[in-house]
């Protein structure tokens, strides 16, 4: 056993996947201790918020300012304030006016503007230009020449004794705040999803429930399949004909149609997240109960089996003793697939929205679902699925390449 | 010949046992659950209504209309008659169109995404994993590892990135549907064109995911192989590498060839599941629609028509598995 491990733990692949899963599992285990709460909390009040740092504007007016001369931070300020549309309309209007643009770029703020300021004039009337058009760019203009020209922003407050509106304090452009200083900030690095929930916190969550269903699932699947696999291929007869022939027609059968139907006639009151993983471990055993059924047939006339039974040990002894040994690798292996393949079966159930009940727990599927109910994948809120693509394809990755190691080990043909 | 037929004709009884049971099981597994389906569809039609009589009426009639109040064993039967007659009832979701309207607009678009999307991933991922396992050294360690994540991300997670990334990013193809959304299918070039330029986001996808897995197992059989006995004294005789290399790659290919019939079932099923990120029109968009609107018959046609699909290309994996490999034949005669 011992040296079976050491020999398990050279091969590279295997660690290499071992070390990616045991990554996940950790993260799993930290970062609740780091950001405790409720992973369903809702903390927006809109949807996908940008994944950053948050700082509260109220408390900042509040919060001790220390005074900065940067040369370039009215150029940054303009740079964000002009849109892209707006930077279209500007060029527009400057070709129309027939300007001279040649070397100049869209994203050139600083010679962009120069451009505008020396030639826009609101009293040239462009042609087929409608007075709408004409206001917006008064309107684009005015901004700008705001941005640039003034230096104070004054915060008023409202008295509430003779509602006056009293002058509270002036903010100057070279004001700044330490971020540490402000009382309020809130750090979202993966940002929020539709819901206003934070996405990380909840894709740890998530995580640990997938994986969750993926052990239920695989345990299920496993031990159906290694039971009716030892029963027919040792006991052989009746016994195998009946075990085949089930086993032939639910191998035929796309277990994924099996597990629409159960989970559609359970309803959606009845599905947890565990009854959803014993419902995949019933449909996916077809795989083990096959290899572990011709695993047993070419052990059971071995000779140290034959041995056994002349020394008339119980049935149960010598499959613990003489057969289940012999077939451990495949059955460890197998397992390994079937979680990861129970992980994905539930990915896929919430997307066609046969998933567990949307209200306990997040699991990557459910996620996933929302995400793409909400467009998150059309409106550019990458944050909200790719993180969970991702951590299926890295908890799925880690356990092929744990598999393909190990059948490197166990295979000595198969080995580089 | 002799053993060909003997075999066929045990696997088409096979088949037929397996379609019954696939049948029965459609049927039964809805009506073994403690919650009554009737039941649950009135509650959704007469809720907000407060007259009791009429939920009754409407409880009756569709009880009436799917023959719940019949004993299970008649139910079955007037469940395979309408079958055979082809008619598999009507939605609800999308009243008065019968079952077999949807399901007959929705199948070509899946079989035309997914057949030719698979075989192309499976021919391409066997040559790579057998150039990987004939090659090793630099080329097998790159592909291995991209060919193990490939196949490691979600059917529907390669939807999503594809169609993020050159529909939505780099708008060089179409974001959903199969045709533009102005078209009416007709057999005009613009339409063809259109068809064209929205398959190929669904197709590269499904086609990305089975290369993954397939030069993996290929790659596998191909080792296995060329460590063979066979190919040792092969190589004693001093026949041509290339030779050999012809005789291994054949007989990695059998096994490969049963593989592909063993998953094609959850092939199928992640390719499904990719339809609805694209809204492609096929039997994945339209379960997904009835499974949100909780129409039943629909749902149970659209199983069914899967269930089916795979019998039949297992069906004929399984013979051409048997004339391309003798051994299966002349196993018949023992």
């Amino acid at each position: 056993m011992k040296n079976t491990l050491r020999q398990v733990f050279h091969s590279g692949k295997f660690v290499a996947g071992f070390c990616i899963f045991a990554f996940i599992l950790l993260m799993m285990i930290i970062y609740p201790l780091i950001n405790p709460g409720n992973p369903l909390e809702r903390i927006g009040v809109g949807t996908f918020a940008k994944p950053g740092t948050y700082v509260s504007l109220y408390d900042t007016v509040d919060t001790e300012t220390e005074t900065f001369k940067l040369a370039d931070a009215d150029d940054k300020r303009l740079a964000k304030i002009l849109s892209d549309s707006d930077r279209v309309s500007m060029v527009e209007w400057l070709t129309q006016a027939e300007v001279d643009l040649t070397g100049v770029s869209m994203n050139d703020t600083e010679k962009l503007l120069d451009l505008w300021h020396a030639n826009y004039d609101d009293s040239i009337r462009l042609k087929g230009m409608t007075k709408a058009q004409r206001n917006y760019y008064v309107r684009l203009n005015n901004s700008l020449n705001n941005a640039s020209k003034a230096d104070t922003l004054t915060v008023t407050d409202v008295d509430p004794d003779t509602n006056e509106v009293v002058e509270k304090t002036k903010i100057q452009k070279t004001d700044y705040v330490n971020v540490g200083d402000v009382a309020n900030t809130k750090t979202l690095p993966l940002g929020t999803d539709n819901f206003g929930r934070d996405v990380l916190k909840e894709l740890v969550s998530a995580c640990g429930t997938s994986i969750m269903i993926g052990l239920i699932a695989g345990l299920v699947a496993t031990f159906i399949g290694l039971l009716l696999g030892l029963l027919a291929g040792y006991l052989g007869g009746v016994a195998d004909d009946i075990i085949m022939f089930i086993t032939n027609i639910f191998t035929v059968i796309p277990s994924f149609v099996l597990l629409i139907l159960i989970s559609y006639s359970l309803g959606q009151d009845q599905r947890g997240a565990t009854t959803v993983a014993i419902v995949i471990g019933l449909t996916s055993w077809v795989w083990t109960t096959r290899s572990v059924r011709s695993q047993v047939i070419s052990l059971r006339n071995r000779d140290h089996v034959n041995l056994s039974k002349l020394s008339g040990h119980s049935l149960m002894r010598i499959i613990m003793t003489d057969i289940l040994p012999y077939i451990a690798s495949y059955v460890v292996m197998a397992f390994i697939l079937q979680v990861s393949s129970g992980i994905l079966a539930e990915a896929q159930l919430s997307l066609l929205g046969l998933g567990p009940k949307t209200t306990e727990v997040p699991t990557l599927g459910l996620m996933m679902n929302w995400a793409m109910l909400y467009s998150a994948h059309l409106n550019g809120s990458w944050w909200a699925y790719f993180p969970v693509i991702l951590t299926i394809a890295g908890i799925s990755f880690s356990m092929n390449l744990m598999n393909t190691g190990l059948d490197q080990v166990f295979n000595p043909t198969l080995r580089d | 010949m002799k053993g060909y037929r003997k075999y066929f004709t045990k696997k088409v009884i096979w088949f037929a046992i397996t379609f019954v049971v696939a049948l029965a099981l459609n049927f039964i597994l809805p009506r073994l659950m403690p919650a009554d389906p009737v039941a649950a569809i009135t509650g959704r039609l007469v809720s907000g209504s407060s007259d009791a009589t009429a939920a009754a009426k409407v409880y009756e009639h569709y009880q009436e209309e799917f023959g719940t109040n019949k004993p299970m064993l008649e139910q079955f039967w007037i469940y395979i008659k309408n079958l055979f007659s082809g008619n598999m009832g009507t939605s609800f979701s999308q009243y008065p169109r019968s079952v077999n309207e949807i399901i007959s607009s929705a199948i070509w678009w899946t079989i035309c995404l997914q057949l030719p999307a698979i075989i192309v991933g499976w021919l391409i991922g066997n040559l790579l994993g057998a150039l990987a396992a004939y090659i090793r050294k630099g080329f097998d360690k790159v592909l291995m590892p991209l060919s193990l994540f490939l196949s490691s991300i979600p059917a529907f997670g390669m939807a999503v990135i594809l169609l993020v990334f050159f529909a939505v990013n780099l708008k060089v193809a179409p974001v959903s549907g199969a045709y533009g959304f102005d078209m009416i299918p007709n057999l005009s070039w613009k339409f063809i064109g259109s068809v064209i330029s929205h398959y190929q986001l669904p197709f590269w996808s499904i086609v990305l995911i089975s290369i993954g897995g397939q030069a993996v197992g290929m790659r596998s059989m191909s080792i296995y192989e060329l460590n063979a006995d066979y190919v040792k004294y092969a190589r004693f005789l001093g026949i041509k590498d290339r030779k050999i290399v012809g005789y291994v790659f054949r007989n990695a290919m059998l096994p490969q060839v049963t593989g592909l019939a063993l998953s094609i079932g959850t092939m199928i099923g992640g390719a499904l599941v990719a339809e609805i990120i694209f809204s492609y029109p096929g039997l994945g968009s339209v379960m997904y629609s009835a499974v949100t609107a909780a129409d039943y018959p629909l749902i149970s046609a659209t199983t069914l028509i899967i269930t089916i699909m795979v019998l039949i290309v297992t069906f004929l994996l399984d013979l051409v598995y048997a004339l391309i490999d003798p051994r299966v034949k002349a196993a018949q005669f023992d």
